[in-house]
């Protein structure tokens, strides 16, 4: 294995764990908030670990480009859905959880 | 490294499916839009795979394509869609 496939393994399956990780805290946990918590972690970093580990395998800068566009424009989306969501879910009086 | 792409993107698809728990049980109209959200993000991140996998480019213009279209989705949810029905029955 020469070092480029050991390095985009390796960000692949810790993609991979984050996105595992997204899904368990939006089955697990209690209420909107804290759900919204959880995905964006598989939003933001799993798809950017996913997206890092594939950039490293690109033949071309375009194809790379093309990647990281991809995953800039999950971000942008990903911050304002969040926003969106948290604010609309207060303002219908949806509550916070509490132990 | 095919054979790893591919496991992955099965891995992927495989937490798809635990995802549509939550879209069954709700318990707000918002969880089972994050659920959404979560699938288009995961979908992208299949698609990448399986366009490096199969060799495929095009299946990454597909992936640019959700990603653009999952971010509307939601948007249009909160603005157009999302009533106060449901708000207040929380279970959990």
């Amino acid at each position: 294995m020469n070092p480029n496939d050991t390095l985009s393994t390796a960000l692949l399956i810790a993609g991979a764990i984050f996105f595992l990780a997204g899904t368990v805290g939006l089955l697990r946990f209690p209420d909107v908030y804290t759900r919204l918590h959880a995905i964006t972690k598989a939003d933001n970093v799993g798809l950017g670990l996913v997206v890092m580990g594939l950039a490293v395998q690109a033949e071309t800068w375009a194809e790379a480009g093309k990647l990281l566009l991809i995953w800039c424009l999950v971000l942008l989306a990903g911050a304002s859905v969040s926003h969106l969501i948290a604010r609309g879910a207060l303002t219908r009086g949806i509550k916070l959880w509490r132990r | 490294m095919q054979i790893l792409y591919l496991a992955l993107a099965l891995f992927l698809l495989v937490n798809l499916g635990a995802g549509m728990w939550r879209i069954l049980r709700g318990p707000t109209a918002a969880d089972r839009m994050m659920a959404a959200q979560l699938f288009g993000t995961t979908a992208v991140a299949v698609l990448l795979l399986l366009a490096q996998a199969t060799g495929k480019p095009a299946l990454s213009d597909v992936a640019l394509v959700f990603a653009l279209l999952a971010a509307v989705t939601t948007v249009a949810f909160v603005r157009r869609a999302w009533t106060d029905q449901g708000a207040n029955n929380e279970s959990e």
